[in-house]
């Protein structure tokens, strides 16, 4: 049975459940819905519940847990001969699976009866072309105990299937049953749809949760990896990056982590104090009609992707640049449009609808009667904003652009186009220059052996700047919170 | 109610401080207040009571222009300070401010030390010659605001970190230490509890050697007990004005003696 007719059966049987459960109470109270502990529809839904929650999580262990067991049974039938490590036994589990579902297709189609798709035999049949005929290519002749594996391999998948069939409707039926069973006018229904809703709730939340702990552990797995190939002295302390696939290259962060200081540096310069006056504007100054266009047009420039800031600095920041300090400018300062100052003035301005963003928020969080007490003494507006509203509104400014800065950090097309790809440690904002990020690309999307310490130092550089940001944002989370409250 | 009345202390009354003729307040198409007529007394305590929405805040507020910073409200009619009109073109509302303090419904103390709380006018009003000298500003305002006891050993502390009745009794020492002509407190002692209350009600008696104060309030009580002077607001319309003892016992309009009694409110 098809696992989505399974799961409409498994809904089919939790509706009939929600109207059982729900007229059973009803009944029970002699129709009187005052009788009852909790609404009608309660008791439907937790006969419901308890009918879906068991069905469908015996239904998603076994699609889980099915494959692995299989697996694992297929793998012991492969002669020891047949692969020399794990990677190549994966190959010829690989082929078993493509046999498999051949024959399977053969089947379907009508090439093979069922009966013969349990028996053939490569000494008789010459399989590849058989399934050649039916459209599964296959890139060598078959071996006998690949068809039988794979045969096998058939057997298990239909019987397991059936059995889960079995075991869903089973556990969801148990569910129905005792939930139906305890259903009476005094029965909690109520309280007990809640804890599974909670339980829902719980649920969504820890998902987000483990998954950052996933990227963590997937990150970590890789960079011990690349430690084993390469000295982790070397990695944080080297001061030259020259990845060459052949061996012998030297892969020092130094150069890239600076790279990626500097454009972040020069990013903040520009967008903090712009970001600021202007959330200082909107907020303090600007009146309703001037803030209803001027605020949503700012937060536009947020909604710009990236990869087109990376273009207006390739086509047009970073030729307006080469004007006034390249060779035509007559200063001589630079080689060509690609440069650190290219891509950290287009990434601040990428940066000002972020900063100003919050700080708006911030700004505007600071009470009403704190402006009232300054200008009630007698002070103007300005010395009311500088005096006492940003200093009050400090902490949160701070934590905006610590937030910013972890978005610069982690920016990546900008810094592509704009700032080159030469990994060089150097005072000169105009030299070009690369970052950890978009090494991290470039690492990965060659055709280097995925082994290398070329490939696996891309873990190793996304673990230093995934330890960094997530510095920074704690930084900034306990700032925001520890100065929190202090107006209140 | 007379025994809780404080001690009167016999100063001088004499002098108009503030003269309002004719002031009208429009809130939009809101007509908030409607043609009032008022002469505040210097070195007097004047309250002004009525029930909630009937514009006595609002009028607070004229008197040293915070109306201002409201972009919808509009002001006519005249109000002179010291023979002055203070909605003229040529007077600086900041410049105003700093003659007419005020002190609000709820403490708002800055998130500042106390002693840059205190500061803070006389530094943006350039009243000290160097720190000695605000040293002493600070001091003396402190005293005024009868916090300085309470408060002298940890100057540095920050001001939101002081209790209610503390924090407001700050920041009426932070009104006072730009040296005002006039206070005026917008219901000063609603968040404040019954001690609170009683301390920061001594403090008003002991303000009026030096200023004219002007308080907005719910409770007749404190009104009774605070102030000479009375002023009765109803729907916008200034109802009766004359001495707190003759509102209080022997009110010449009705609607007065229906609110001081209980009836409408």
């Amino acid at each position: 049975m098809p696992i989505l007719w399974l799961i409409l059966l498994v809904l089919a049987l939790g509706l009939i459940g929600f109207v059982l459960g729900r007229s059973r109470a009803l009944s029970n109270a002699g129709g009187d819905i005052r009788q009852l502990h909790s609404l009608p529809s309660y008791y439907g839904s937790n006969v419901l519940l308890a009918t879906l929650i068991p069905g469908l999580a015996v239904l998603l262990l076994w699609l889980i847990a099915q494959p692995m067991v299989i697996h694992g049974q297929i793998s012991s039938m492969i002669p020891e001969s047949a692969y020399t490590d794990a990677g190549s036994l994966n190959l010829v589990m690989s082929d078993v699976k493509r046999v498999a579902e051949g024959l399977d297709i053969a089947v379907q189609e009508g090439a093979l009866s069922v009966e013969q798709a349990r028996d053939i035999r490569t000494e008789f049949t010459d399989i590849r072309a058989r399934l050649g005929e039916v459209g599964v290519a296959l890139g060598s002749n078959v071996e006998a105990y690949v068809l039988k594996a794979a045969q096998r391999y058939r057997v298990m998948n239909a019987v397991g299937h059936w059995i889960m069939t079995g075991a869903v409707l089973a556990a969801a039926l148990a569910g129905f049953a005792y939930a139906l069973m305890r259903t009476n006018k005094d029965y909690r229904a109520r309280n007990q749809v809640e804890k599974v809703l909670l339980g829902l709730l719980i649920g969504a939340a820890s998902l987000a949760v483990l998954t950052t702990v996933g990227i963590v552990l997937s990150l970590i797995f890789n960079t011990i990896e690349f430690f084993k190939l390469y000295p982790a002295m070397d990695f944080f302390f080297g001061t030259t990056w020259s990845p060459s696939f052949g061996g012998g290259s030297e892969l020092g962060i130094l150069p890239l982590f600076w790279g990626t200081f500097y454009v972040s540096l020069i990013a903040l310069v520009v967008a903090v104090p712009i970001g600021l006056f202007a959330a200082v504007y909107l907020s303090e100054y600007a009146g309703p009609k001037v803030r209803a266009i001027a605020k949503p047009l700012l937060e536009v420039l947020a909604g710009i992707p990236t990869i087109v800031y990376g273009l207006f600095a390739l086509l047009t920041v970073g030729p307006l640049l080469m004007n006034v300090f390249g060779e035509d400018g007559g200063l001589g300062w630079m080689q060509g449009g690609r440069s650190v100052m290219t891509a950290g003035l287009v990434m601040g301005v990428m940066l000002i609808p972020f900063v100003s963003s919050l700080s708006d928020d911030i700004i505007n969080a600071v009470p009403q009667a704190m402006r009232d007490g300054s200008l009630g003494l007698g002070a103007t507006k300005s010395e009311t904003v500088k005096q006492v509203v940003l200093p009050a509104a400090l902490p949160g400014i701070v934590g905006a652009i610590l937030l910013a800065a972890s978005r610069a950090i982690g920016e990546t097309m900008i810094v592509v186009l704009g700032a080159g790809a030469a990994a060089r440690l150097s005072m000169n904002p105009f030299e070009a220059m690369t970052t950890v990020t978009t090494r991290i690309v470039s690492q990965l999307t060659g055709d280097a052996d995925f082994a290398s310490a070329e490939a696996l130092v891309a873990f190793a550089l996304g673990m230093t700047l995934f330890v960094i940001t997530l510095g920074l944002n704690i930084l900034a989370l306990v700032i925001v919170r520890k100065y929190r409250e202090q107006y209140d | 109610m007379n025994d809780m009345r404080i001690v009167k202390r016999d100063v001088d009354m004499n002098d108009t401080k503030i003269s309002a003729k004719g002031v009208q307040v429009f809130y939009g198409d809101t007509h908030a207040i409607k043609d009032v007529d008022v002469e505040i007394k210097d070195k007097t305590v004047t309250a002004f009571i009525g029930p909630s929405g009937c514009g006595k805040s609002t009028f607070l507020r004229c008197l040293n222009r915070m109306n201002d910073t409201i972009d919808i409200c509009r002001v006519e009619g005249n109000i002179l300070l010291d023979g002055e009109d203070i909605y003229d073109k040529r007077v600086d509302p900041v410049q105003l401010r700093a003659k007419v303090g005020m002190v609000f419904q709820r403490p708002n103390p800055f998130p500042k030390s106390i002693y840059d709380n205190i500061a803070y006018g006389p530094r943006i009003h350039g009243l000290a010659k160097n720190k000695a000298d605000l040293d002493e500003i600070v001091e003396k305002a402190l005293r005024r605001g009868a916090i300085w006891d309470e408060v002298k050993d940890r100057l540095d502390a920050p001001g939101t970190g002081l209790s209610g009745g503390q924090q407001q009794r700050l920041c009426i020492a932070r009104a006072v230490a730009t040296e005002p002509e006039v206070l005026l407190m917008d219901e000063p002692c609603s968040a404040l509890d019954p001690i609170a209350t009683l301390q920061v009600e001594e403090l008003i008696d002991e303000l009026r050697e030096n200023f004219s104060v002007v308080i907005v309030t719910h409770s007749m009580q404190q009104a009774a007990r605070v102030s000479q002077k009375t002023a009765f607001f109803h729907l916008g319309n200034l109802v009766e004005y004359g001495d707190t003892e003759q509102i209080f016992t022997n009110p010449q309009d009705e609607r007065t003696e229906s609110y001081i009694t209980g009836r409408i409110g």
